[in-house]
């Protein structure tokens, strides 16, 4: 009988904590399946940060390192200029990466640091229970911001691809969602991207997944969805915002040729 | 070269150590008194291959070099009271993931911006943990610019040996000077494996993972117990110190550091004047020396002790409790920057002498 | 000689920390202990500098300091904040082209001495600190004229060793202030 699914290397056997209709455990899927794909499973370090996948590493199958809040990509630049050839990825969600560690992600931007930035925006902090993020929507009610985000009292949501998309050391950056099996596709083909990016060495690479937080939304996985769909695409519109003509399909070749 | 003396600035030679030491990975941030430091491996690093990156903040450089250690590579960081403030959050979670590093605080005036003149005012942050929980740096003083040398390359050492951040601390005095140095033709490198380094799995059957999260408490208690452990192996083992004669002093200085070499020639001033003053000078900070602090104390020749720091009195606590209460323990101190001079000491020692200070 | 102590001061530019350390490598280069220490930090960006030197036959004590043997003064702010930290019966040395004070006190040797014209002669500003050296060893020996000579063939590169005449010139003329 012919396999049509199985478990992938990239990830353990142990089950994910994560609640009923989130993203996470898609997202670590995609990347999961991507480093198997891609062959570089067995010299790729994860950085684990701070949020609800501060033990991401307990399902990745590669090496890893634990970060203190919002320095995934500190840490990930001390390792990726000692391992020069691996593969070295960061995984942050909004609190971490675009708010107590936005200083971090837009120097290890403007240098050019040959990481990739997994970025998982659900407009809310998840682990502490439900708190007001960098991203979190205007009008959005969260345990900090219960009266409705206000812009005169809270200001606004911080758009982070745009903002990197706009250092030169940025090399390709791309906000996608996974609400279907089309735009889960689409996911995998940037995270594939991203990482063909950093081992082509052309710079920083990032992707940001806007992602549901059924828990701290207070609503039905499927409910949450449409909000995402809704609410956060408005705000935080899909695409590519740099690396557009990155041509993917020879990245590397030339170099192969050459070496 | 080697035992050829060279003229040489202290934070220069600090750097020039750490690259003797095989270590390849310098991650800072500019910050008087120390930025010489960094102004040695920006180039010479470069030169040799290895890696020099000036951090966007404290708090970015010491998480550079946390991401160093954790894939197995010698790295070190530098930077003066301030910076080292910025720094604790990275040094509690370099202890809890039990990497080693290697950190030198150019201690400078305190508290908040302070000064930029020596101080030695850090020396409860460096001893007592600094960041969060409980854990320990293995803190060594260096008294010269030979010292900061040779300390410097142990200090490598030590940290791989006990997979434990340890910390240089010296001073503006320190660090600015420039003394002679002779360095060896080879250094004494103790290479140690680190098989559970973050370096990519490479046909390794388990995945390896650098951290300090351990959600269930029994877990985590059992990882302190380790760690106290090990702490408790290093105060067996690696206490420093010189002693300088105790044997038939009636009063004896506890200083380090700087404050050591000054406290060295009031010893002479008071021998001329015919008070035996001794000394014993730490140059682990922690590991502290208490076992011959308090063998001192047991001495019938000893009959005071006297404190002299750069400080209010931090080391003093210590010194107080190594004594027990067996005798009196007396405090000289200076802040702000400036240095007491061997007059001021040697009053000190006379008043004490002479029963004043009782 | 035991803890000797020097603080050479004027303006950022005039030399003055390459000169202290050219007295300490020539005291090191006759084998004996010693140690510079330079003014740092937001003091330099002021205009001034100086810095203190020891030299001594044992382990030096503090590299900072208090009461010099010595002061070299290239202007007169230096002139008036280290007149006082001069020991009693110690040497204050002046370039007199550029100060035009005389000392406060009376219980110091006095050697006021035309250090710029010296350098202004030999077609090089720099010498004017150099010149003050060869004062500073002929009036009290901390280090020869040959240690000084010797020092600098050792510590500068080859293609400064065509200076190497002049500075001994300079140090040989600021001597005679000595005398």
């Amino acid at each position: 009988m012919a396999v049509v699914f199985e478990p992938t290397k990239g990830l353990t056997d142990k089950p994910f904590h994560y609640c009923p209709g989130c993203h996470h455990g898609i997202i670590h899927r995609i990347i999961a399946e991507s480093m198997v794909e891609m062959g570089i499973l067995e010299k790729t370090v994860a950085v684990a940060s701070v949020g609800c996948t501060y033990n991401c590493y307990e399902y990745f199958s590669c090496d890893a390192v634990q970060a203190a809040h919002g320095r995934a990509p500190a840490v990930a630049t001390g390792i990726k200029r000692n391992l020069k050839d691996n593969i070295v990825f960061t995984y942050q969600g909004d609190g971490d990466l675009a708010s107590i560690g936005t200083a971090e992600i837009v120097h290890a931007a403007a240098r050019g640091e040959k990481i990739t930035a997994f970025f998982v925006n659900n407009a809310v902090y998840g682990m502490t229970s439900g708190q007001m993020a960098p991203t979190t929507l205007l009008g959005q009610v969260t345990t900090t911001s219960p009266f409705g985000r206000d812009a005169s009292y809270q200001g606004y949501p911080i758009n982070v691809s745009e903002l990197i998309s706009q250092l030169t050391g940025a090399a390709y950056v791309e906000r996608v969602c996974l609400t279907d099996f089309k735009n889960i596709q689409n996911a995998k083909k940037a995270v594939q991207k991203a990482f063909k990016v950093q081992q082509a060495g052309l710079g920083f690479s990032m992707v940001e997944f806007l992602s549901t937080c059924p828990t701290n939304w207070g609503k039905e996985p499927v409910e949450a969805m449409e909000w995402l769909k809704e609410k956060m695409i408005p705000q935080y519109p899909l695409g590519c915002y740099k690396g557009q003509d990155i041509d993917f399909a020879n990245l590397g070749k030339a170099e192969e040729k050459e070496g | 070269m080697a035992g050829k003396r060279v003229l040489m600035k202290g934070n220069e030679v600090i750097a020039e150590a750490a690259l003797r030491a095989g270590c390849r990975n310098y991650f800072g941030y500019p910050i008087t008194p120390q930025t010489e430091v960094m102004h040695y491996m920006a180039k010479k690093m470069v030169q040799i291959g290895g890696n020099f990156v000036q951090a966007e903040s404290e708090v970015s450089a010491i998480n550079m070099v946390y991401g160093a250690a954790a894939a197995g590579a010698r790295v070190m960081t530098s930077s003066s009271s301030p910076g080292i403030s910025l720094k604790q959050e990275g040094i509690s979670y370099i202890a809890g993931a039990e990497l080693p590093a290697v950190a030198v605080n150019i201690v400078r005036a305190g508290p908040g911006l302070g000064g930029i003149l020596p101080s030695q005012g850090d020396y409860w942050q460096a001893t007592k943990g600094g960041g969060h929980g409980d854990y320990r740096n293995l803190v060594i003083a260096p008294a010269s610019v030979q010292e900061l040398y040779e300390l410097t390359v142990e200090a490598f050492n030590l940290a791989d040996k006990y997979r434990m951040l340890v910390m240089i601390l010296g001073d503006g005095t320190l660090g600015q000077m420039m003394e002679p140095v002779a360095f060896r033709d080879e250094e004494p490198i103790e290479t140690i494996e680190k098989p559970w380094a973050a370096c990519g799995r490479n046909g390794r059957e388990k995945h390896n993972t650098v951290t300090s999260i351990y959600i269930d408490p029994d877990e985590l208690e059992a990882k302190n117990r380790e760690l106290q452990e090990k702490y408790k192996y290093i105060e067996e083992h690696e206490v420093r110190y010189e002693e300088y004669g105790v044997e038939d002093a009636e009063i004896v200085i506890t200083a380090f550091s700087t404050c050591s070499r000054i406290c060295k020639n009031v010893i002479k001033q008071a021998a001329e004047m015919g008070i035996k003053v001794g000394m014993i000078r730490p140059i682990t900070l922690w590991p502290f020396p208490s076992k011959p602090i308090y063998e001192a104390a047991c001495r019938d020749n000893v009959k005071a002790f006297l404190d002299v720091e750069l400080s209010a009195g931090q080391m003093v606590e210590d010194v107080r409790l190594a004594v027990t209460g067996k005798k009196p323990v007396y405090f000289y101190g200076r802040m702000g920057g400036n240095l007491p001079t061997q007059k001021e000491i040697l009053d000190k020692i006379v008043e004490i002498h002479e029963g004043r200070n009782a | 000689m035991i803890d000797f102590s020097i603080i050479l001061a004027g303006f950022g530019g005039q030399g003055i920390l390459s000169a202290g350390k050219m007295a300490a490598e020539a005291a090191l280069y006759e084998g004996k202990e010693v140690s510079w220490f330079p003014s740092y930090g937001p003091e330099m960006r002021g205009g001034t500098a100086n810095c203190s030197v020891v030299i001594s036959d044992e382990p030096i004590g503090s590299p900072v300091v208090n009461d010099a043997d010595v002061v070299i003064c290239l202007n007169q702010p230096s002139m008036e904040k280290f007149e006082p930290c001069i020991k009693p019966g110690g040497i204050l040395i002046i370039d007199s082209s550029l100060i035009h004070i005389n000392p406060t006190r009376d219980d110091i040797k006095f050697i006021p001495m035309n250090a710029s014209q010296i350098a202004s002669d030999l077609g090089n500003m720099a010498f004017a600190t150099i010149s003050m050296l060869g004062c500073l060893s002929k009036a009290t020996g901390c280090f020869s004229r040959e240690s000084f000579e010797s020092a600098l063939y050792e510590v500068l590169p080859e293609r400064r060793h065509k200076l190497i005449p002049g500075n001994v010139e300079a140090f040989d003329r600021g001597a005679k202030f000595a005398e």
